[in-house]
């Protein structure tokens, strides 16, 4: 027989998360802060959206784009969160998950050889996308000292004639890093002088800790060249739901909208109608997971603290990623050790780009009792390496 | 939030917080948040630190019940001085003065049905003031203090996800 599988895909490494999974799946009594979604259910009011919607029958596809109310809420809230505008009939669509997005924006965009600056520490996603979209990712290696922020130099260096499209992905999974507005000013001078065009993934956009989120699509000129990539999970604890949406110039969506309606004809529609709910009547549950998950930052913060182990201060996400490289260690060695030893499950670095070796994602999607049990785990692990 | 606000949000949900998790979690001194809850209990705004236990899992009988008492308020004093007479029994766990259709929700607590109904026999119908009382008993608690007793919360998120 033929060898069944296309060359591109077997290329492509497994995610550094999938191992670790295998791992703790067959333990039992492991604590876990490895988490990548909120602990908090989808709060009631959205859910009985949901619900409200089977009971009705609204069991049928959407249009592809996803249902109208819903578009014209997403408009509205980019509109009220970032001053932009985009018209809800072809500037706004609607995808399962923010990770569908980056899938189609890839594809609707780059020619093979285009290449793609992705900058690390970040989301899995982005560079298998990219692979299968038949571009060249190429990874830019964000530092500590900059708080895991993209500088306009580590951009303008990675830039060849080749370059299309940068993802950016900010407020960002794993690091908590975020770009704050004269961050963004820097780089989006040189994303237009090098005619470039953005994948920006702003999944986190509702989980910031130091002022409201800026979106690059609020600078000037920004806007025409960038896909705003958002949706439900973090901000409305909707993992599950798979609801998300992109909006961008229209050349660009419809291209994606092309390729979502032949890959997946629509978002579930029990979802749409719970995320019209979540836009419309969302905002207090928002303000309220926000300030839970702040008081979690500033707690392992100050525990991190004092147990001395270094951790630069991150303003974004439900993650901190804290440095661990005094301890002698790979990443990957201290989260297996800590999971082999106490129990504790984090997510090695490295899971996220070569250059998060030296660091490990812990997530603070826990309440402060488990996070309390779990820093007890920790301490005793570090107390016992120093021996 | 002032301090005094985001001290109470934490500890109305949690009351066994210690003080350094709290500072902590909220980003002040220890000493500051020691000054401030002292200072919100001698003002009475922290009134107390009681634990919520659902009985009906424990071997100790309790019943509970909901009365809705009318009264006749008292020249000068409104419902104050019913109220006091009403509350000061060790019997009663609550007393509310409502809006609407009766004027006094009292609530309850006693080892037996019969305990209770006894209660409001012998010490509240007979009031002076009192017109009329209606008792319904509470028959299960699915949800107290803004804490669903039925169900508990389970993680069931997968250990790991990137």
């Amino acid at each position: 027989m033929r060898n069944p599988l296309s060359d591109k895909v077997i290329d492509i490494k497994p995610s550094g998360i999938r191992k670790f999974f295998d791992i703790v799946q067959d333990m039992d009594d492991v604590i876990s802060l490895g988490v990548g979604e909120p602990d908090f259910d989808t709060p009631w009011h959205i859910r009985d959206e949901g619900i409200y919607s089977l009971e009705k029958g609204r069991t049928f596809y959407t249009s592809n784009s996803g249902l109208k109310d819903l578009k014209q809420e997403v408009s509205n809230y980019v509109k009220r969160t970032q001053g932009v505008t985009y018209n809800q009939a072809s500037q706004v669509f609607i995808t399962v998950g923010g990770s569908e997005a980056i899938d189609l924006a890839m594809r609707a965009m780059v020619n093979p050889g285009d290449e793609v600056l992705i900058p690390q520490p970040s989301y899995v996603s982005y560079e298998p996308c990219a692979i299968l979209a038949d571009a060249v990712p190429v990874i830019i290696n964000l530092k500590e000292e900059n708080e895991f922020r993209l500088t306009a130099k580590e951009l303008e260096e990675s830039i060849t004639d080749k370059t299309k499209i940068l993802v950016l992905p900010f407020p960002n999974n794993p690091t908590g890093a975020i770009m704050e507005k004269s961050d963004l000013e820097a780089i989006a001078k040189i994303i237009i002088e090098h005619d470039l065009y953005v994948i920006s993934d702003e999944i986190y956009a509702e989980l910031t800790y130091k002022g409201k989120h800026v979106s690059i699509i609020s600078l000037p000129g920004m806007a025409e060249r960038t896909i705003y990539i958002n949706g439900f999970s973090k901000a409305y604890a909707m993992t599950g739901w798979r609801l998300g949406y992109a909006c961008g110039p229209e050349a660009i969506i419809s291209q994606m909208i092309k390729i979502h309606q032949f890959a997946i004809m629509c978002a579930p529609t029990t979802s749409q109608y719970a995320g019209v709910e979540a836009l419309r009547n969302g905002d207090e549950d928002v303000d309220m997971m926000r300030q839970e998950y702040d008081r979690r930052r500033k707690y392992l913060l100050h525990e991190f603290n004092k147990m001395g182990i270094d951790c630069f201060e991150p303003f974004g996400a439900f993650y901190v990623f804290p440095n661990i490289k005094k301890f002698g260690l790979s990443s990957d060695d201290f989260a297996l050790q800590l999971l082999e030893k106490e129990r504790l499950a984090v997510v090695p670095g490295t899971a996220f780009g070569d250059c998060g070796e030296g660091f490990i994602r812990i997530s603070y999607a826990y309440s402060l009792e488990d996070l309390k049990k779990a820093l007890e785990r920790l301490r005793h692990f570090i107390s016992e390496l120093g021996k | 939030m002032a301090l005094r606000e985001e001290i109470l949000s934490v500890i109305e949900k949690n009351s066994r917080i210690g003080i350094d998790e709290l500072a902590a979690a909220i980003g002040a001194s220890e000493i500051d948040v020691a000054n401030e809850v002292k200072a919100m209990e001698d003002a009475g705004i922290i009134c107390g630190y009681h634990t919520m236990i659902d009985w009906s899992k424990t071997s100790i009988e309790k019943v509970m019940a909901l009365i809705e008492v009318k009264v006749t308020p008292t020249r000068g004093m409104g419902f104050d001085s019913i109220s006091e007479r009403i509350y000061k029994f060790p019997q009663v766990s609550s007393l509310y003065l409502m809006s609407g259709s009766f004027d006094l929700m009292v609530i309850v607590e006693g080892k037996t049905l019969l305990e209770v109904a006894e209660f409001v026999n012998t010490k509240l119908a007979v009031l002076d003031t009192v017109q009329s009382t209606a008792t319904h008993f509470i028959l299960k608690k699915y949800k107290d203090h803004g804490t669903i007793l039925t169900a508990k919360y389970e993680d069931t998120r997968e250990k790991v996800s990137p």
